[in-house]
């Protein structure tokens, strides 16, 4: 008889000793394995173009522009339907990405290592609010952007990075969370220490002070600008936990924006799917849960590795995404005691006398009490190219978590 | 026609999501169409534009105004939300005020109560028994109010819980009273010096009831379920309560009551209250008292009784002084009785204590001697019966019989105490000592362990001298008695070894706490007697679903 609960003790412990360092910023093409000039890399589990939302679509479209491979909409659909681009999912190249995630050969990405275990993860760079591609906007603004993105401040931010022999990202995170941040959908402190910190490299190492001042104030006025570092940190942790002989405990959950998908450590690579929910949260002016898309993004990485809504009691400036009060913000955490293995030792909570996050999602425990994961995210416009139409709190479908309990009786033969 | 209006606040910051939820609530308000609600930055003032909601006073707002914009049917509607922008704030600060946190299973109210030694399971009864396993693995006693749990189920969890030095109350449990708190259905009580342990739920409840109304006080009222003293249970919490009530230092006196027990059961027990220390008021529905007290054991008549007497000890200031004994002996019982109704006063005075207790004059058949010829066990001989007379003189008046079988018995290694009566008086043999007492001391120099006792009928007026014969008997080396109960009392206490006891529950915890799971109305009750508790907001596991609960159950390894 397996012991789970052992086997659960060094899943969680793993994910939590992983110490991800940001080592430094580099074509995907040049860094992730397996990455190719046609593949295109995107959130959630497998999808094929048929049944891809619009979001999704709309940044497909967006990167083959981007690559050159499409001048255009129609350009870039006619080669898709002609099988000529590969579509893989970000997990399976140690990369997750925020929203639709597409990542191409030649954008830049972000390189984190996991210096206890030595596994590497990757995303890609911040594009800030507004029209952008993993909202499945691709105008041309949005292409110009990335173009600038891409070519002036990736550079910057490579040399930067190497010239400061790398960022902790999880130190930045601890104290993030100390000054109001969760993780997941807000990371407003998180942005500015690391720009705090990045700032003076960028200094250093730009010569051009007008391109300098750009890239500074980019990244100051992002609010997300750390939340592709921390995405690809927390996969870099929760890939550390992945593939433990007997564990329950989830190792990844994402989403395509048509799936919810489930990964669990000691059931191998499959992915446990159903249909993604529709978030229930807050609109943008004019816009209602009538123009939502469904749950879209590998951000629920966060979640996966303890943070997020998982953290909500530390973030209750942003409880209101569900009408909520800062008791909910409690509740939100303590709830996610009830379905977690551990309490993190790196990730505290003030509010909650500094006790540990939440950490280790047990599927166990999620079938025998009928809680699943909160998840603290963006909502996208259905349609592609419209961008974020607001913010809230979705839960996965119980169904993955089911089916993943089956498949573990099957194969561990209970 | 839509009205769009704007209002401007200068200077007023709020976090992004306060102004959605404040947007969110005026476009609940009557004839609102679209409403904005933004920091006045170039990007929201482009989005404003976009949905139409960018009115001409709007776009003169600075990046750190607070813009509002309502879009109603008519002017006075547009305005009238405008004007309940400020209440609208308000109202959300005053639903802050929101429930804490209700845990969902057994582990996290743990947690949230980290000095709950108690937890109260009412949940149904195809789940109660995973529940109060949980709680015995968190280190907790279980008070299991749930019924329809098997028993197979209840001996398992009653015997984990006894390795633990946990009490496990019921299943079908329907009150205690712990540290002067009810549990399920119970009376309010005053507290004192009487403890309780009751396989019976309105037992227990009319006993306290009537303590209290007789002035009296419970230290601590153990409810066991009604299935503990079954034969399949064996009394195991009925056994711990004892166990627990007897180191209590609050307790001075023990009640004990139950419906029928099992009359092994009822053995081990009372063999494990004679060794209490502290009177213990015994009632048994459906035994005969044995008498009205042997040792420290009191029994009642019925539950009324039983509430009086214990009233009646806890205000005297009688110490049971628990006997300094010599080590029990190991072996059996033979009484060799030349009177019926003595046979049978006694039989019935020890059989709920020597168990099984076989003789030729018991009335159930499974205690009836298979050969009268051969003792087994603990037996009681009526000599006298016809079995024995036919062809010969009474064993009163002829002690031959009666020699013979003392021999037989003496040679039997099982046997360690020889039980003879003596009966005096007119018509009886003129000197019985002087054949009784020369066979005793034969046989006790051939045993040294062998005791004897004589329960020696008479007067001082009978023809046969009764301080005489008393002399010559207790010159053999037997013990005499002239009365029947100080004759049970030293059988009692020559035979009776206190089983033993599991792990002795540790003291309760003051003040109680308790994690409730299950009938929420307990939990409120616990409140209302300022008891800590947190209540647990328990569903089925896996919503009930089977095949789910089942591999659940596997990988717990259960």
């Amino acid at each position: 008889m397996i012991d789970i609960e052992k086997a659960n003790q060094t899943a969680v412990s793993r994910m939590m000793s992983a110490r991800p360092i940001l080592k430094g910023v580099a074509p995907a093409s040049e860094v992730i394995p397996g990455m190719r000039p046609n593949l295109l890399l995107h959130a959630g589990p497998p999808i094929e173009w048929a049944r891809m939302s619009g979001p999704l679509r709309g940044a497909v479209i967006g990167a083959l522009i981007f690559e050159g491979l499409a001048k255009n909409e129609r350009d870039a659909e006619a080669l898709v339907k002609k099988g000529e681009v590969d579509f893989a999912p970000c997990h399976h190249h140690a990369t997750v990405g925020p929203m639709a995630g597409v990542t191409s050969a030649s954008m830049m990405v972000y390189i984190i290592e996991n210096e206890t275990h030595g596994n590497t993860a990757y995303s890609n760079l911040n594009e800030g609010y507004g029209k952008v591609l993993r909202y499945g906007a691709y105008s041309k603004e949005v292409i110009a952007k990335l173009k600038w993105m891409n070519d002036a401040m990736g550079p910057a931010l490579a040399k930067a990075i190497e010239a400061s022999g790398g960022l902790d990202i999880r130190a930045l995170l601890a104290e993030a969370l100390h000054m109001g941040d969760e993780g997941h959908n807000r990371n407003k402190a998180g942005s500015i220490l690391y720009t705090t910190k990045l700032a003076p490299w960028i200094a250093q190492v730009t010569s051009d002070s007008a391109l300098k001042a750009e890239i500074l104030k980019f990244l100051g006025e992002n609010a997300l600008s750390v939340l592709n570092p921390v995405m690809a940190a927390c996969k870099a942790m929760a890939d550390a936990a992945h593939g433990i002989e007997g564990s329950t405990l989830v190792s990844a959950m994402a989403r395509n924006g048509t799936d919810f998908g489930l990964r669990v450590s000691g059931l191998g690579d499959q992915w446990f799917n159903a249909p993604a929910e529709v978030p229930d949260g807050l609109y943008f002016p004019s816009f209602s849960s009538k123009d939502a898309n469904p749950d879209i993004g590998d951000s629920t990485i966060t979640e996966t590795a303890g943070i997020g809504a998982f953290a909500m009691a530390a973030a209750p400036a942003i409880v209101t995404f569900v009408s909520g009060t800062p008791q909910d913000a409690l509740n939100a955490t303590l709830e996610m005691y009830e379905i977690t293995a551990a309490e993190h030792s790196h990730f505290t909570i003030p509010q909650l006398e500094f006790r540990g996050t939440p950490t280790g999602i047990d599927i166990r425990k999620v079938v025998e009490l009928g809680i699943t994961p909160r998840v603290n995210t963006g909502i996208a416009h259905k349609d592609a190219g419209a961008g974020q139409v607001g913010a809230g709190l979705v839960r996965p479908p119980m169904k993955i978590f089911e089916d993943a309990i089956r498949a573990y009786a099957k194969q561990y033969k209970l | 026609m839509s009205v769009t209006q704007s209002e401007i606040r200068s200077g007023a910051y709020y976090d992004s999501v306060v102004l959605m939820q404040l947007q969110r609530n005026l476009l609940a308000l009557p004839g609102v169409e679209d409403a904005g609600v933004v920091m006045a930055t170039p990007a929201n003032l482009e989005l404003l534009a976009d949905s139409q909601l960018l009115t001409a006073d709007g776009k003169a707002a600075k990046p750190e105004d607070l813009l509002i914009v309502v879009k109603a049917a008519s002017a006075a509607k547009a305005a009238g939300a405008l004007a309940q922008v400020d209440e609208l704030l308000k109202r959300r600060s005053s639903a802050a005020v929101a429930g804490s946190f209700r845990p969902r299973s057994l582990a996290g109210a743990a947690k949230a109560l980290p000095a709950a030694e108690w937890v109260s399971v009412s949940v149904p009864g195809r789940y109660a028994a995973g529940v109060a396993e949980e709680a015995l693995e968190l280190g907790k006693h279980v008070f299991l109010y749930s019924d329809n749990v098997s028993v197979e189920d209840e001996i398992k969890l009653k015997q984990k819980a006894a390795e633990a030095g946990l009490l496990v109350m019921g299943p079908d449990c329907g009150t205690a009273i712990v540290n002067g708190i009810g549990l399920g259905f119970a009376n309010r009580v005053r507290r004192g010096p009487i403890g309780l342990v009751a396989a019976s739920g309105t037992g227990l409840q009319s006993v306290t009831a009537a303590i209290h109304n007789l002035g009296g006080g419970v230290s601590q009222a153990i409810g066991t379920g009604g299935r503990d003293l079954k034969a399949d249970v064996g009394g195991a919490s009925t056994q711990q309560g004892l166990a627990y009530l007897a180191a209590d230092a609050d307790t001075r006196v023990i009640v004990l009551v139950s419906k029928p027990p099992d009359a092994a059961v009822a053995g081990r027990l009372l063999a494990a209250a004679l060794g209490a220390g502290k009177p213990v008021v015994v009632c048994f529905l459906g035994f005969p008292a044995p008498a009205q007290r042997l040792h420290n054991l009191h029994f009642a008549s019925g539950l009324d009784h039983a509430a009086r007497l214990a009233v009646e000890l806890s205000l005297g200031n009688q110490s049971a002084a628990p006997s300094k004994k010599a080590k029990p002996l190991s072996g059996h019982l033979r009484g060799l009785f030349s009177g019926g109704t003595l046979a049978s006063e006694v039989f019935l005075g020890l059989n709920l204590f020597l168990t099984p207790l076989f003789s030729n004059v018991a009335m159930r058949s499974e205690e009836k001697l298979t050969d009268v010829h051969h003792s087994q066990g603990h037996t009681i001989l009526d000599l006298g019966e016809d079995e024995f007379t036919v062809g010969r003189l009474h064993p009163m008046m002829d002690n031959d019989l009666r020699l013979r079988r003392l021999k037989q018995e003496a040679a039997d290694p099982q046997a360690s105490l020889i039980l003879l009566d003596v009966v005096l008086g007119e018509g009886a043999h003129a000197d019985p000592a002087s054949e009784l007492a020369p066979a005793i001391a034969a046989a006790r120099k051939a045993r040294k362990d062998l005791e004897f006792v004589v329960l020696l009928v008479g007067t001082d007026e009978d023809p046969q001298d009764i301080e005489q014969q008393s002399k010559q008997l207790s010159k053999a080396g037997a013990t005499v008695f002239r009365e029947i109960t100080p004759t049970l009392e030293h059988i009692i206490g020559r035979l009776t070894r206190a089983p033993v006891t599991e792990t002795t529950p540790q003291p309760f915890a003051e003040p109680l706490a308790v994690i409730n799971v299950g009938v929420e109305s307990f939990y409120d009750s616990l409140v209302a007697q300022d008891a800590e508790a947190v209540h647990v907001d328990w569903r089925p596991p896996a919503s009930g679903d089977e095949e789910l609960m089942g591999i659940l159950e596997k990988m717990k390894g259960r």
